[in-house]
């Protein structure tokens, strides 16, 4: 497990680091948290010329509600939104799945601009993202946003071009009446999904379904938003046999692949019986019954 | 015994002693063989097969060699000028060190990179272009064995099938017929996969060769350096090593499990390169290397049959079992148990009648059958025993603490000849079970079992009481290579009353400098503080035959007994010379000898050890130390039941160790502390193989669980809180009373969380589950029965 040779470059700026990747074009890469970077390069399943640091590149760190808006910069550790009030009080999803990411070593270096930008079907953020609506801010010759149900094309195929660099991710703040959650099974503690569902509702003044958002991790080559899912609930009132309904489509979504963490029948009964067992959190977390 | 006979000060048996290793373990300060640089050192990398069977057309080197810092790519026909392409294994078969022509498993050492820096050696077999003619692939043991198989091993000369070894033990047509004779048989099929030891350091060497002296050390993960020396001299004699010119040095070891115990090629190769460039060569395997190329384990396919009248009483025990042994039969068992200890399938239970056989295969597999964290295939028969006695108790409608209550062993039957041929040393298993019980609330979990089933909740309690047997020799049966199981412990006092013990054996984290220390503290009454104790380095320490097997109390430990002995009784003669009395006048209390009926004319052992530099008596010898080497005349027989409560998610198949009781029983204790820690490490280990870990093969032979993406060891969050207990029945042989309890845990534990999962099932008519028990085989039997949620 050693990494063929590469340059190492530390960006002190942004506009440094920019200058950087358009220099060295399809030979660089951005590092981050470095913990899904770093083993690919020592396993040698993929190798870069040169590496471009942004760890030091300031402004990028933060967690904060503005006008309507959650914004994380994108080098936030996955251990500060495990620590932060914010998360913990308003979104009970990203307060679920956090814990479950990794382990608190992986969760100390990982940070949620590198969940998202991996395109990893793995990733758990991602799916989070898509069942919160979340933007993301991207910047290169200039800034520009995308959201990120648009943003996964394929295995490790994002909507960030290699001279790009993902900075920030927005998201509504959820309305009164929200409630979010996410469920995955691993097989342990650092292991990634077998299957995960994220799931983020809102409700209306007479409990019905207003807005929901749905979507599976590691259930394909992508995050899998289940848009059928999500239209199907909205406007009933999300009693058992809703749900159960809603978790029936939604696994019938996902095209995840056979390996040891189970066979390909198995993890599309997890998908239904996660994202199940998701809607019932969310529904409860948004004061419905 | 349980109250400690020595005072905190000097810290003998009993007292729970801080370890003295752990300040440099903690502190980062541990000195792993990788810690190891030497002058002028180069490294070494491994080119492996990405085929489990092919035929090799061509190594192409010339790009790896055009890279600056690569100096040398060896392969087998390198070796071959040598005549070091082939080696022993430990159980006598054949293995290559590098290839010819042909290579025989996936990870197998093709060939390897010489250079100046790791990461140039890495680059260089990245470089190493292989040409590779895939031939037919053989991964199942049971068509290996079957009539007209193609043979693998053509080596062999006259070899017409893949057996590697038939070995059996009973009479099985005495067997058969109580069998036959039984009220109810019951018969399963019992699998317990390829496992690996997954140490926290992997396996790796430097073979430093001094042209000027001819003398070659060995820094190695050696769990029995001894051995390691005196086989590398009888193979690699012809090209000049001789045994006192051969020096192993095993350093601090990062676990161990039986994994370091045999020799792999890649220690070869890099003595072979150290001796040829003149240089010293490092070599560390790195992680998937480990998983997927040595320190397998297990893999024994049995078919278990147990017969009992109708009201319980176990009348016969058949198992037969096919074992895989990969390309070769590598595994570490003593020369005249092929199949390890594995006779002592018959467990805790008074058996009249029994047989077991062991057919090995030959498949295109990396060598197995390491004796993980076990005395050679007692996991297995644990395994075998516990299952069988639960699908017993479920055919029977019996409480399963009740049959085995019903059939134990009793106390007054100790020492108990079992009918496959061991005299169990001591024992008291139902005092053992019976403690369990009380501590988990046996009586009220069945009440809450029986509320829940109503529900359609799925909760499961699972019972282990197995019966080990642990700390080889004697030597009159156990010899490894013709190398007699006795072990060794050498210890000088200094003038000042300090000392220093060495030993044959080779701690991996056991805490041996601590358990050690303590027992010549017992003894002679020396503040275990003031004992320093050293192993592993074969050119100071006495020889032994290592550290595996649970053996190092009983055989090494008894041997710091019996040495501390000698030197007290020395002691006594400097004493009475120093008091002017005779020897029959004096009286031993840890620490001090003093005159019968006169306390205060007293002489403390560290006085006794000045003088014995100082004002020794006329004719005596100076000095004061002692050798010995210990013989068992038996082996011990540690025991426990384990009681395990599992609730399983309908949804998923999930199974959650909810609680977890384990009471031990090792005999007298040394270090309460340490053989907790013992017990913690070894249910840890118990709990992987029983729901997480397992290395399987595709019909190609490719790995699956090669990496820890896919080999799924239990980190602490996946460990339930280990309730430990004892009960204290000590070894009459042994000098201290005591027996092995390094590897208890690890073989009693997963029978206790299997059975507790078919617990939860059985109304559902499972009676079998085969480890690891993932949540994809619970949800598939719950979908069929129509219970998934
Ligand atoms: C043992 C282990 C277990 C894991 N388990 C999980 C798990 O259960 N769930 C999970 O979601 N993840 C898991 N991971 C992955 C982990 O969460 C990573 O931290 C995450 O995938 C990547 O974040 P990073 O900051 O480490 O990014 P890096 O590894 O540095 O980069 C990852 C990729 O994203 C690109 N990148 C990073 N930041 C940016 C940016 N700001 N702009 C543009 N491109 C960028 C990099 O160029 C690279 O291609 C695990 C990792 C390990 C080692």
């Amino acid at each position: 497990m050693i990494p063929a040779a590469f340059d190492y470059h530390r960006a002190d700026t942004l506009d440094e680091a920019l200058k950087l990747l358009k220099k060295h074009g399809d030979d660089a890469k951005v590092l981050s948290g470095g913990m899904s970077l770093l083993p690919m390069l020592k396993l040698r399943l993929a190798s870069f010329a040169h590496l471009v640091d942004i760890n030091r590149v300031p402004g990028l760190d933060y967690i904060k509600e503005e006008k309507g808006t959650l914004r994380i910069g994108a080098m936030t550790r996955q251990a500060a939104l495990e620590r932060s009030d914010v998360i913990k009080s308003k979104y009970p999803i990203l307060a679920d799945a956090v814990p479950l990411i990794a382990d608190p070593l992986v969760r100390n270096r990982g940070t949620i601009g590198g969940n998202v930008a991996n395109g990893d079907p793995g990733n758990d953020q991602p799916a989070i993202m898509i069942a919160l609506g979340a933007t993301f801010i991207v910047r290169g010759a200039k800034e520009r946003s995308v959201a990120a149900n648009q943003f996964y094309k394929g295995l490790y195929d994002t909507a960030l071009a290699r001279s790009e660099i993902l900075t920030e991710i927005r998201i509504p703040v959820p309305p009164l009446k929200s409630g979010g959650a996410y469920t995955k099974l691993k097989r342990k503690t650092g292991d990634f999904a077998v299957a995960a569902a994220a799931v983020q509702l809102t409700l209306g003044k007479y409990g019905a379904v207003e807005r929901a958002g749905i979507a599976l991790t590691n259930a394909g080559l992508t995050p899998i938003e289940a848009v059928d899912a999500a239209k199907y609930l909205v406007g009933k009132m999300p009693d058992e046999k809703t749900i159960a309904e809603a978790a029936k489509m939604a696994a019938a979504k996902s095209a995840p692949s056979a390996d040891r963490r189970g066979s390909v029948e198995y993890k599309k009964e997890m998908a239904r019986v996660l994202t199940a067992r998701a809607l019932h959190k969310a529904v409860q977390r948004a004061g419905g019954s | 015994m349980s109250e400690p006979r020595t005072d905190a000060k000097i810290c003998g048996m009993g007292h729970s002693m801080k370890r003295k290793e752990d300040p440099r373990f903690i502190r980062g300060q541990g000195r792993y063989i990788d810690d190891h640089v030497l002058p002028g050192m180069l490294y070494m990398d491994i080119v492996r097969s990405p085929h489990a069977h092919a035929k090799i057309k061509k190594i192409n080197t010339a790009k790896a060699l055009k890279i600056p810092g690569v100096l040398a790519v060896i392969d087998g026909p390198t070796l071959a000028k040598y005549n070091l392409h082939w080696m022993p294994t430990i159980s006598g078969d054949t293995q290559m060190v590098l290839p010819i022509d042909e290579v025989m498993y996936q990870a197998q050492e093709v060939c390897a990179v010489i250079a100046t820096e790791r990461y140039i050696a890495a680059d260089g077999v990245d470089a190493v272009e292989v040409e590779y003619e895939p031939l037919p692939v053989m991964v199942d043991p049971h068509k290996s064995l079957a009539p007209g198989a193609p043979v693998l091993r053509k080596d062999k000369e006259g070899k017409k099938d893949n057996l590697a070894f038939h070995w059996q033990a009973g009479d099985k047509a005495d067997a058969e017929r109580a069998l036959a004779a039984s009220d109810v048989v019951i018969s399963e099929n019992v699998y317990l996969p390829r496992i690996h030891v997954a140490s926290m350091e992997t396996c790796g060497c430097i073979a430093d060769f001094d042209t000027a002296q001819g003398k070659l050390t060995v820094y190695m993960t050696t769990q029995a350096p001894h051995a390691v020396r005196t086989v590398l001299a009888l193979v690699a004699g012809h090209v000049g090593l001789s045994e006192e010119k051969i020096r192993v040095v095993s350093p601090d070891i990062g676990g161990g499990f039986g994994g370091k115990v045999p020799v792999y090629p890649g220690y070869v190769v890099a003595i072979a390169a150290s001796v040829v460039i003149g240089k010293p060569v490092k070599w560390i395997e790195d992680r998937m290397e480990n998983l997927q190329a040595d320190s397998f384990a297990r893999d024994y396919h049995m078919k278990v049959e147990l017969g009992a009248k109708r009201d319980g009483t176990m009348t016969s025990l058949k198992i037969k079992t096919v074992a895989d042994h990969g390309y070769s039969n590598a595994s570490a068992n003593p020369s005249k148990f092929p199949a390890g200890l594995f006779s002592i399938c018959t467990g805790s239970y008074d058996l009249k009648h029994a047989f077991c056989e062991v057919d090995a295969a030959y498949t295109h597999k990396p060598p197995g059958g390491v004796a993980y964290r076990c005395s050679f295939r007692v996991t297995e028969a644990v395994h075998a025993i516990e299952r069988a006695t639960d699908a017993l108790a479920q055919k029977l409608n019996m409480d399963p603490a009740e049959l085995r209550m019903k059939n134990f062993i009793k106390p007054e039957q100790f020492p108990y000849k079992s009918v496959l041929g061991w005299e169990y040393d001591s024992g008291n298993y139902g005092a053992a079970l019976k403690k369990a019980m009380d501590i988990i609330g046996y009586d009220a979990l069945r009440r809450e079992q029986a509320e829940k089933r109503k529900k359609g909740e799925l909760m499961g309690i699972g019972i282990s009481s197995f019966t080990e047997i642990v700390g080889a020799g004697p030597s009159r049966d156990f010899d490894i290579l013709g190398i007699k199981m006795f072990d060794s412990a050498e210890i000088r006092v200094h003038p000042t009353g300090k000392a220093i013990a060495r030993f044959g054996t080779k701690s991996q984290g056991q805490g041996h400098e601590t358990t050690y220390a303590q027992i010549v503290a017992e003894e002679l009454g020396i503040p275990a503080a003031h004992v320093q104790v050293e192993e592993g380095d074969t050119d100071t320490a006495p020889y032994g035959l290592g550290t595996y097997a649970s053996r190092s109390t009983p055989t090494s430990g008894a041997a710091a007994a019996l040495a501390s002995r000698k030197i007290r009784d020395k002691a006594r003669k400097i004493a009475a010379h120093l008091l002017e009395v005779s020897e029959q006048d004096l009286e031993w209390e840890p620490g001090k000898f003093f005159v019968k009926g006169a306390p205060q004319m007293a002489k403390t052992i560290q006085e006794c050890a000045f003088a014995a530099y100082t004002n020794h008596p006329q004719g005596m010898e100076a000095g004061l130390e002692a050798v010995h080497y210990y013989d068992p005349p038996n082996l011990t027989f540690p025991f426990g039941s384990y009681i395990c409560v599992v609730d399983i998610d309908r949804g998923t198949g999930d199974v959650k160790v909810r609680r977890f009781v384990a009471v031990d029983d090792c005999g007298n204790i040394i270090n309460p502390m340490i053989v907790d820690g013992q017990i913690h490490g070894g249910l840890t280990q118990g709990i992987g193989p029983a729901l997480y870990e397992e290395i399987s093969y595709d019909d190609e032979g490719n790995i699956s669980g090669g990496s820890f993406l896919d080999y799924y060891v239990p980190t602490a969050l996946e460990t339930p809180k280990w309730e430990t207990d004892k009960t204290i029945t000590p070894s009459p042989h042994h000098p201290l009373g005591a027996k092995g309890v390094g590897e208890s845990a690890t073989v009693g534990a997963p029978p206790a969380i299997a059975n507790a999962v078919v617990d939860a099932l059985r109304h559902l008519g499972v009676t079998h589950l085969d480890i690891p028990i993932t949540p994809e085989k619970v949800w598939t039997i719950l979908k069929n029965k129509g219970v998934a949620e």
